[in-house]
């Protein structure tokens, strides 16, 4: 007898076996989003800010090109795990149905969502590896700590896809899915201090950035490339995202198990 | 056996899965009425019931993914609230509507589907082909499930629930919306299974599938079970051995309904045959003989434009229990 592959990797290899047939399109898509946004935002604004009067004392010493770059990694994981957690999760309860048919298997409800987080995690690895195989082009970013990076973007993109897969699991239509994308995903993009620090907003909005799981991915990032982080703080931010992670699987548990067991 | 009525455990004997006063609550809703039934190892047992009579409940319940509401269901005398998966890993489960995946070609289908059971990959493989060349699906194999008619996607769901060589199979309306030719190839496919020793759990709309493929069965309505035996015995008790089917046409309305004529022909033909059903488009009479019963119309001088004597199926045994027809 082989040795017995646990449930949610199982799973896993569900969504993996539909990625093989995708995987050029979506590597692509992961580098070359990347190298638009490191180039055009990185270089073009760079040459405006280096050397401006506060420059070197909000960009905590790095040119904008250094502070922007990394950032990169947790928003590209984020962007890519939002839409993952959407359209194809709410997709697997209401068209394709697919754990429907998971769940008339020996896998429990509360499998599924392991394996589809397992998944989500793994999702995340390639996005943010994409984004890092970027960076390492570029000498004035190229660190061991881009391999740091790429796990904490990984743990920023679940901290998005956790919740967001109970939501669109929980929705009886596609009808809200933009507006996520739009007034929820946006201003946490905007407001993430991956274009600057979060020091230039008012406090009040900067309450809000601390709030978003993505400033902290992006601080890790940034603080891994460079090591601008304390022991103390890399464990408080890794703790937040891994609070997302977690509250979005039990509360996707609840929502699989009412729509699979009734 | 000797269980206490309201105790079940697994002795001896051959009954797979065992109900007991089983219900199924939605909200205030109550979709399977305390039904009670048996199946026991290798043979073919059908639910049969319209819309709604709470067929698909009951196989969900069944399938251990539905939890019972009350009563007791024990299937390979397990209870499916603490052994779902052990149950589950036995069963096959073709359910009613197609779930297989888009964007998986036909094989992967089955071959991701054979790991959610843990089957080793290499296997799995040989299996997916082995039971593609079985429901003769085999050059489709590469094809996208895309390309595929309905009664070939039914094919492959049969095929998938059979990669875990389960003890049960539970068919779901197996053949609704195929051809006829479909429903034989299918048909086919589940007698050589049923010979196999594979138990099949069925629901369906139509009497001839029940009357092809079930050695017993249970008439379902309203979630309640209003009546069990083979086939041959439901119609035997329920109805008798014929049926003449008159159709007429109002000579003051020819082209409208029949309700009317329908009414006033029921009276004349009063006494002919054991028994009447007077439908909206023609007028059933139930009788040993058919034939007789036809000349006693004649001798009446009673004139249908159409009459037919066959033998009375499940459908009139249906028509007698709930006084419905099963399919418009
Ligand atoms: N998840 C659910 N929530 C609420 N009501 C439900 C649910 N599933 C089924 N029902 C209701 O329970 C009743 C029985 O449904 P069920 O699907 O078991 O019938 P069925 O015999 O399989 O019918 P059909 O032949 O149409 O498939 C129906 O009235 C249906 O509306
Ligand atoms: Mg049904």
């Amino acid at each position: 007898m082989a040795v017995s592959t646990p449930p949610p990797v199982r799973v896993w290899e569900h969504n993996f076996a539909i990625y093989k047939q995708v995987w050029a399109s979506n590597v692509m898509a992961s580098v070359i989003r990347p190298l638009m946004y490191v180039l055009g935002m990185g270089i073009g604004v760079g040459g405006l800010v280096d050397g401006g009067p506060r420059s070197g004392e909000v960009l905590d010493g790095l040119t904008y090109f250094q502070f922007f770059g990394p950032s990169m990694i947790a928003t590209s994981a984020m962007m890519v795990l939002v839409n993952d957690a959407l359209w194809p999760i709410h997709g697997g309860f209401k068209w394709h149905r697919v754990f429907f048919s998971q769940a008339a298997t020996p896998i429990t409800p509360g499998e599924i969502v392991t394996g589809v987080a397992l998944w989500h995690f793994t999702k995340g690895l390639l996005a943010s590896a994409g984004v890092g195989l970027v960076l390492a082009l570029f000498p004035s970013i190229r660190s061991w700590g881009l391999l740091a990076a790429v796990l904490f973007g990984a743990l920023t993109g679940l901290a998005f896809a956790a919740p967001i897969t109970a939501w669109s699991a929980w929705r009886e239509d596609t009808t809200s899915f933009p507006n996520i994308n739009r007034f929820v995903i946006v201003p946490m993009f905007l407001f993430s201090g991956a274009f600057y620090p979060i020091s230039q907003l008012p406090v009040w909005l900067q309450w809000f950035s601390r709030f978003t799981p993505v400033w902290h991915g992006v601080e890790l990032g940034r603080g891994a490339v460079y090591g601008l982080l304390s022991f103390g703080q890399v464990v408080g931010h890794v703790a937040y995202l891994l609070l997302w992670c977690a509250v979005g699987m039990l509360l996707s548990r609840r929502v699989f198990a009412d729509r699979l067991g009734n | 056996m000797s269980s206490g009525p309201c105790h079940l455990s697994n002795t001896g004997d051959d009954t797979v899965i065992r109900a007991r006063k089983l219900t199924k609550h939605f909200g205030d809703f109550e979709a399977v009425k305390g039904i009670d039934f048996e199946v026991r190892a290798g043979e073919a047992f059908g639910f049969l019931g319209p819309n709604g009579a709470g067929k698909s409940s009951t196989m969900r319940m069944i399938g251990a993914v539905s939890p019972v509401s009350s009563g007791e269901l024990r299937i390979f005398g397990l209870d499916p609230v603490t052994d779902g998966r052990a149950i589950r890993a036995r069963l096959g489960v073709v359910p009613q509507m197609d779930e297989l995946d888009e964007l998986l070609r036909v094989k992967e289908n089955l071959v991701i589907y054979g790991r959610y059971f843990d089957i080793p990959l290499a296997q799995c493989k040989a299996k997916a082909d082995e039971l593609l060349d079985f429901v003769q699906l085999g050059d489709r194999a590469d094809g996208k499930i895309r390309e595929l008619s309905g009664g070939m996607k039914r094919r492959v769901t049969i095929a998938r629930s059979l990669m875990s060589d389960p003890d049960i199979l539970l068919l779901d309306e197996p053949t609704t919306g195929l051809d006829p030719q479909a429903r034989h190839v299918l048909w086919d496919r589940l007698y050589r299974l049923k010979s196999q020793g594979v138990t099949l759990v069925l629901t369906t709309h139509y009497m001839d599938e029940a009357e092809q493929l079930c050695d017993r069965l249970v008439v379902m309505d309203h979630g309640q079970i209003v009546a069990e035996g083979s086939p041959a015995e439901l119609i035997r008790t329920h109805s008798p051995r014929e049926v003449l089917e008159l159709r007429f046409v109002d000579p003051d309305n020819p082209g409208g309904p029949g309700a009317e004529i329908n009414k006033a022909m029921s009276e004349k033909l009063d006494g002919v045959g054991a028994r009447q059903e007077v439908l909206p488009d023609r007028i059933l009479i139930y009788a040993e003989n058919g034939e007789e019963a036809l000349s006693e119309v004649h001798r009446r001088e009673i004139e249908p434009e159409t009459a037919m004597v066959r033998r009375s199926t499940l459908e009139d045994v249906f028509l007698r229990l709930t006084g419905r027809t099963l399919v418009d």
